[in-house]
């Protein structure tokens, strides 16, 4: 192997009872590509905070360009030439691009100046590395896979020679995740080091060299990709074969449970998002929207929950009329059966400041389970979250812990356990598994089905077409608003990749 | 990763910041009583012995402590349901009409203690009707609490005066405030408290209004952390988003919170008005609306916190009052002044000194420190 850019020896890292890295060895090659899997609430960010400085390990070195270490802050970090890119930017929304990039690194007291030569720089940067972005766009008006390539801009721009990324694809689409790559492969071929986190094992065999795998805090392996397949590293994440693909029996499906019609939905800028769409949901059946994301899956989804209101259309439950042009009262909803699991569970689905067992009753909190009276009932309430913990398998088992502080899949298992556990007629869930590892999607995808075979009418909105593909009796594509085709769950990816990029839709309306 | 702070046990976080922040706020006082040419050590000491060696000064800091834990209540109420109610000076102010049309109406037919129940309940109610407005226009048509209640407290300044000058001023009088109460909307002292500690009082405003406050800090604790209501206020604190999903209605809990927090601003009049003065005069409530924003800050929103704060400010009034007295060359407005800083420090800086104190930490006991919301975003 290459000299080693990285080496981690012997780090341990606590917080209370929770032994999130224990006696961590690994070694990153320096010019490779090297992937870490592992479960929810592994100890991946973990680790790669301790490497970025934002965490201090218990005990153990690093070692940078074979050098002992002393990473105490992100500076310090970024000195030695670590840059980090988190899943959510840390970008300001109404500055430039430009203005991001040197925001810190800022080298005279006269701004007009470091403008100057950062903007040399940085086209120089861009050119070297295929990460167009035009230096005066404003962050806010750039779609999610542009804002990331600021992310790694800036890390570059601070001289970064190792480049961590955690779970960078969660919010790309397929084509801006393919890119992303192929800017990975030139920081490669340029000599730079990237250390990549996901829970994709797809995109970890496309571009990583070597993989390592983490378990409950421990590092159980690590493997050249070449030599390795998706189903070994599923199995030593999970300890257990996991099924990449769940099996399910013929949908039985029943009477209508939703209706939607004509249903016209704008957005806050008055951009019609949903444009005449109807469709059925009927017992029994799980209905798959795919589509690339922001083609008003999302505003759909809201539109129906009663969080947006609709301009025009109807929306039937159980053969009833959803009020939705007045104001439309998601917890009236719930009442009548309907479920949601929002597509952005960090602010909508969860109050991320709250206690779990707080964030268990979210939507539910007048329910007279949960109350006596004017006050909560928190032993009816700490009861319920516990034994929802111990059912969805959430990591760490605290009720008591702050939802902030579970990994992202564990909060991902909060809301659906939440919605699922009403027992609802109707449940409407938006990206069920991002950011979930194979062991949890596993469970999920069993769940949903479990609730389909209860009877339950499913709808799932999801940029994944696997995941589409796999849970689906049905499937439904979205493009710019509109329904642009059905399928069957057969339908092959590349037919459903047409479509999703709206490709027979033009030749239609041609 | 909102914060690049890392978390901080909770007794550093809680005790140790708070009482960095007020040692800093006291050097720098101290170079401001160098500056006037006195010794600030002799000034810190008569400060906390004015505030705290007899059992005059304990009573008059927990007379004024009385005020600032209703004001600091007041802010924090609103403040859990993500609201800056800046005008608990206004609401305290025009709470001083419905205690005055009360104790008018009924200090010479009743005993002070039926006079205080109906005080209280025309206090609150004042308080929270004034409150009210500004509520009704941000949950519907959107207008900034922030300004609207400044707005009110004007208002309410302006309405005051034209009654104490006016309507509620006896005719042969020239001082703009009512008539004196009677015995009946007199309330008791507490001194005899402290006096069972072998303490001596001579003459303080210490009174029942005290222990209101106390009760009022526990229902409030009652009110955020154990009531459905309580839960809706922090779900749309923490994220309005969070809380349309979750069925709560911006209306429905803007309003709610707002007028408890209008009605706890309101509460505060009784302690100077029923409790010391023994009338509505101008000005009554002098400030303590504002000190109530420090006081909620300092005290992290708790309403444990809050009492201890407002013991603290109370102390500085008290204190600063007899150090004013006893250094004739600083003067009250140098008290003032002293307690600007500690807001300022304690309040709007209260940050300034947590990344030392983080890395400190994490030098020493690496194990205490964590970021805290790299789990919430970075997923
Ligand atoms: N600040 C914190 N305080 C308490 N516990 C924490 C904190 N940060 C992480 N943990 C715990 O440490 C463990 C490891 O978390 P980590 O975020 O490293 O997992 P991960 O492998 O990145 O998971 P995911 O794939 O879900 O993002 C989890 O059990 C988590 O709950
Ligand atoms: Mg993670």
């Amino acid at each position: 192997m290459a000299q080693a850019a990285i080496e981690l020896i012997g780090i341990n890292k606590s917080f209370g009872a929770v032994r999130a890295n224990r006696d961590i060895n690994l070694e990153i090659g320096r010019g490779t590509i090297h992937g870490i899997v592992g479960e929810n609430g592994a100890g991946k960010s973990t680790l790669m905070s301790i490497l970025y400085g934002f965490y201090q390990a218990d005990s153990g070195e690093i070692r940078v360009g074979g050098q002992p270490a002393s990473i105490k802050t992100p500076n310090d970090a970024i000195a030695l030439g670590i840059g980090m890119v988190h899943q959510h930017f840390m970008l300001v929304d109404n500055f430039t691009v430009l203005e991001n990039v040197i925001l810190g690194a800022e080298s005279d007291a006269l701004l007009k100046k470091s403008i100057a030569k950062a903007r040399s720089e940085l086209e120089r940067l861009e050119r070297e590395y295929g990460l167009e972005v035009d230096p005066d766009a404003i962050i806010e008006e750039l779609p999610v896979g542009l804002q990331q390539r600021v992310e790694i801009l800036k890390a570059l721009y601070r001289g970064a020679e190792i480049l961590i990324l955690d779970e960078p694809t969660g919010v790309l689409t397929p084509a801006e995740a393919d890119h992303l790559f192929r800017i990975l492969g030139q920081l490669k071929d340029q000599g730079k080091t990237v250390v990549l986190i996901t829970h994709k094992l797809r995109e970890i065999m496309a571009i990583t060299d070597t993989v390592s795998v983490m378990r409950q805090g421990t590092m159980v392996a690590t493997r050249e990709t070449a030599k390795t397949t998706v189903e070994e590293l599923a199995e030593l994440m999970v300890g257990r074969r996991v099924l990449l693909r769940v099996e399910k029996g013929e949908a039985a499906a029943g009477g209508v449970k939703l209706a939607v019609k004509n249903l016209t939905v704008k957005d806050t800028r008055g951009v019609t998002m949903v444009d005449d769409i109807s469709f059925d949901i009927r017992a029994g059946e799980i209905v798959g929207i795919a589509g690339v994301a922001g083609n008003g899956q999302s505003e759909l989804l809201e539109a129906i929950s009663g969080i947006r209101r609709a301009v025009s259309g109807s929306v039937m439950l159980d053969g009833k009329p959803i009020d939705l042009t007045g104001a439309a009262d998601p917890g009236e909803l719930r009442d009548r059966g309907l479920a949601h699991v929002p597509e952005d569970r960090h602010h909508v689905g969860l109050v991320l400041a709250f206690e779990e067992n707080e964030n268990s009753i979210l939507g539910y909190h007048d329910d007279p389970r949960y109350l006596r009276g004017p006050f909560l009932n928190i032993d009816a309430i700490r009861n319920d979250a516990r034994d929802r913990i111990a059912k969805y398998d959430i990591r760490p088992a605290d009720c008591r812990l702050k939802t902030a502080n579970f990994s992202g899949g564990n909060q991902q298992k909060i809301v659906l356990a939440r919605e699922m556990e009403q027992d609802p007629g109707v449940l409407i869930v938006g990206q069920p598994t991002r950011g979930v590892d194979v062991g949890a999607i596993e469970f999920i995808h069993k769940r949903l089905i479990a609730m389909r075979d209860q009877g339950k009418a499913v709808l799932v909105v999801s940029v994944e077409l696997d995941e589409i593909r796999s849970l689906s009796d049905r499937i439904l594509v979205m493009f710019a608003g509109r329904i642009v085709g059905e399928r069957g769950p057969e339908a092959t990816e590349g037919e459903l990749g047409l479509l999703m990029a709206g490709i027979e839709h033009q030749e239609a309306a041609l | 990763m909102s914060t690049p702070y890392a978390k901080l046990p909770a007794w550093a976080d809680y005790g140790l910041i708070p009482l960095i922040n007020l040692f800093v706020a006291f050097v720098v006082a101290g170079f401001v009583v160098l500056l006037v040419g006195e010794n600030p050590l002799r000034a810190a000491v008569i400060l906390v012995e004015g505030a705290f060696g007899k059992g005059t000064g304990i009573a008059f800091t927990l007379f004024y402590a009385t005020t600032f834990i209703f004001t600091g209540l007041s802010v924090a109420v609103a403040a859990h349901c993500g609201l800056f109610n800046i005008g608990t000076e206004g609401q305290a102010y025009i709470a001083g009409l419905g205690i005055a049309i009360v104790c008018l109406s009924f200090d010479s037919t009743l005993p002070w203690w039926l006079t205080f129940p109906l005080a209280i309940i025309a206090a609150a109610a004042v308080g929270a009707l004034w409150a009210l407005i500004p509520a009704y226009l941000q949950a519907k048509r959107g207008s900034h609490i922030v300004i609207t209640t400044i707005m009110f407290n004007f208002i309410a300044a302006s309405i005051m005066v034209y009654l104490l000058v006016g309507p509620l001023k006896p005719a042969a009088s020239q001082a703009p405030q009512t008539r004196n109460f009677l015995a009946g909307a007199e309330l008791p002292k507490l001194n005899w408290i402290i006096e069972l500690f072998g303490a001596k009082i001579r003459s303080a405003p210490l009174n029942v209004t005290f222990l209101l406050a106390l009760v009022m800090a526990f229902l409030v604790w009652l009110l955020i952390w154990r009531t459905k209501l309580g839960y809706e206020m922090r779900t749309y604190g923490h994220s309005p988003k969070a809380a349309r999903y979750a069925g709560i209605s911006e209306t429905r809990i803007i309003i709610p919170a707002m007028m408890i927090s209008g009605g706890l601003a309101g509460m505060m009049a009784l302690n100077p008005v029923m409790g010391d003065q023994h009338n509505v005069a101008i000005d009554f409530v002098s400030g303590a609306g504002f000190v109530g924003i420090a006081v909620a800050l300092m005290g992290r929103l708790h309403p444990v916190g809050i009492v201890l704060a407002a013991i603290l400010f109370g102390m500085l009034y008290q204190g600063g009052a007899e150090l004013a007295f006893e250094m004739p060359a600083i003067s009250r407005d140098m008290i003032v002044i002293i307690q600007g800083l500690v807001i300022l420090f304690a309040g709007a800086l209260e940050h300034m000194f947590r990344p030392y104190i983080q890395a400190l930490f994490a030098s020493f006991s690496p194990r205490s420190v964590g970021m805290e919301a790299v789990k919430g975003k970075g997923a």
